[in-house]
């Protein structure tokens, strides 16, 4: 079954379309990276799937249920859209963990008053996580306190920790040290090696390769290309995708 | 007249400069939230409305305002004015400091990096548990230092009760100044105001590092 089902997405702003027909499936288990230059809708297409953004066009669904879809230029949601919240999680680049919350605090709260989950159940779910992603010792610790790695790592066991089907990433280690990428890498390839559902929108090419499934190329608004990743970073026919991933390399003096 | 009958009478007075100032930051703190919100409302007219109601509040003096909430219902209604005007001055004081508070709230709230109330989203939190557990605290203690710039400003501003003869510490300073002909009352009423505000300064120094346990 498609965890996630998005077909024909359209969003503007202004006069800008980000997304132009975008159709996505994403099957449970299946890694899939999200890769292209800036501005080309990769974050906005995650904010539409995460309903931080409405749609202009198009539909979509998770598990099979549709979430919401435009009919005669408006938008349709589902009446019970805290439903389908409780589905998804996002990993957010610049890790929006709440400040004034300790660790502990910031992993379960969200369990507890909003999915009304048992409190002692929740808590060692959550010690079991923070352990798993070496943040054991940081329980009663503040987010400010942690360094940038520890942040996103805390903010992934945030999102595992409402247990949701299918887990977002925006660009997870971009305000990262690169330093310090390393370590979040590694816990998302963790995830990935237990079969978590996972769409990461992502510059680091040599993880997307060896950590997805699948491989989605993104320009101007429009998939230009789609494969496994030795498909798409090996032996792309694709001009634009060859001159992108020429680009990255040459980067790289 | 004695010293020490002096100072009694104006302690008199300090109870009712005391009582402006607790009752009118008991009703202008909750207000200020109700007038903030109002001002942030999605339908025009009620934030079109509020923002003029902030700003004329902001735009006259309080001494106007005290003088309009205590002597307006006779002119306007011919109600006669009550001897008791702790009521009008509380009101007034209470709506005035309110409309401040509003605009302090605001900008705390308007502060607040985005991704605080997308995060909560993701998550599932209404939106009225994003405000209450997540923004307020957080707006809250960003807002502490010029909330308690405003707290000083309110025990000076009690004085102001003098322009409608509510016998607080100022006016009755006043009063004894001009039956003796003394400068000493006013330099007492002056220590008086130093002292209280010396304490809420201290007190709301503790509170900033009770909530300073976080980094922003």
């Amino acid at each position: 079954m498609n965890i996630l089902n998005m077909s024909n997405i359209q969003k503007s702003f202004g006069d800008n379309n980000v997304l132009k027909d975008i159709s996505i499936k994403v099957d449970k288990g299946e890694v899939v990276s999200v890769i292209g230059p800036s501005g080309s809708g990769k974050s906005t297409l995650l904010r539409c799937a995460t309903l931080l953004e409405t749609i202009d066009g198009g539909s979509f669904s998770y598990m099979g249920e549709e979430v919401c879809s435009v009919k005669n230029g408006k938008v349709v949601y589902d009446k019970n859209l805290n439903k389908f919240r409780h589905y998804f999680g996002l990993v957010f680049q610049n890790f929006n963990l709440f400040p004034h919350w300790s660790v502990l605090k910031n992993v379960i709260d969200a369990p507890i008053s909003v999915q009304h989950r048992d409190k002692n159940e929740v808590k060692a779910e959550a010690v079991e996580l923070l352990k798993k992603m070496g943040l054991e010792d940081k329980v009663k610790a503040y987010p400010g306190e942690l360094s940038g790695g520890q942040q996103q790592r805390l903010s992934i066991v945030r999102a595992l920790a409402m247990k949701p089907e299918i887990l977002f990433f925006d660009e997870p280690t971009s305000a990262l040290d690169p330093e310090l990428t390393g370590e979040v890498l590694k816990v998302i390839k963790q995830l990935a090696e237990e079969n978590m559902t996972m769409v990461i929108v992502t510059h680091e090419m040599e993880f997307a390769r060896a950590v997805s499934d699948r491989v989605i190329f993104m320009d101007g608004g429009i998939i230009v290309e789609e494969g496994a990743p030795n498909e798409v970073f090996a032996n792309t026919k694709n001009e634009r995708t060859k001159q992108f991933l020429q680009n990255y390399s040459k980067n790289e003096y | 007249m004695d010293f020490w009958i002096m100072i009694e009478k104006m302690l008199e007075g300090f109870e009712k400069t005391c009582a402006i100032f607790f009752l009118t930051l008991l009703f202008s703190l909750p207000l200020g939230m109700i007038i903030t919100l109002l001002s942030k409302s999605k339908l025009k007219i009620v934030s079109g409305i509020t923002r003029f109601v902030i700003s004329v509040l902001r735009g006259t003096p309080l001494m106007l305002q005290l003088i309009a909430v205590t002597y307006g219902p006779y002119y306007l209604f011919h109600i006669s004015v009550s001897r008791e005007k702790l009521i009008p001055v509380v009101i007034a004081f209470s709506i005035n400091y309110a409309a401040y508070f509003a605009e302090i709230y605001r900008s705390g709230i308007e502060s607040m990096p985005v991704g605080q109330y997308e995060a909560a989203a993701v998550l599932g939190y209404s939106k009225p548990k994003t405000f209450m557990k997540i923004i307020l605290p957080q707006v809250i203690r960003r807002i502490l230092p010029s909330a308690t710039n405003e707290i000083v400003t309110l025990v000076k501003d009690t004085s102001l009760a003098f322009t409608v003869s509510y016998q607080e510490m100022f006016t009755i300073g006043k009063q004894i100044a001009n039956s003796q002909t003394s400068f000493v009352p006013f330099v007492v009423a002056g220590i008086f105001y130093y002292v209280f505000n010396a304490l809420v300064s201290f007190i709301m120094r503790r509170v900033e590092k009770s909530m300073s346990y976080y980094k922003m």
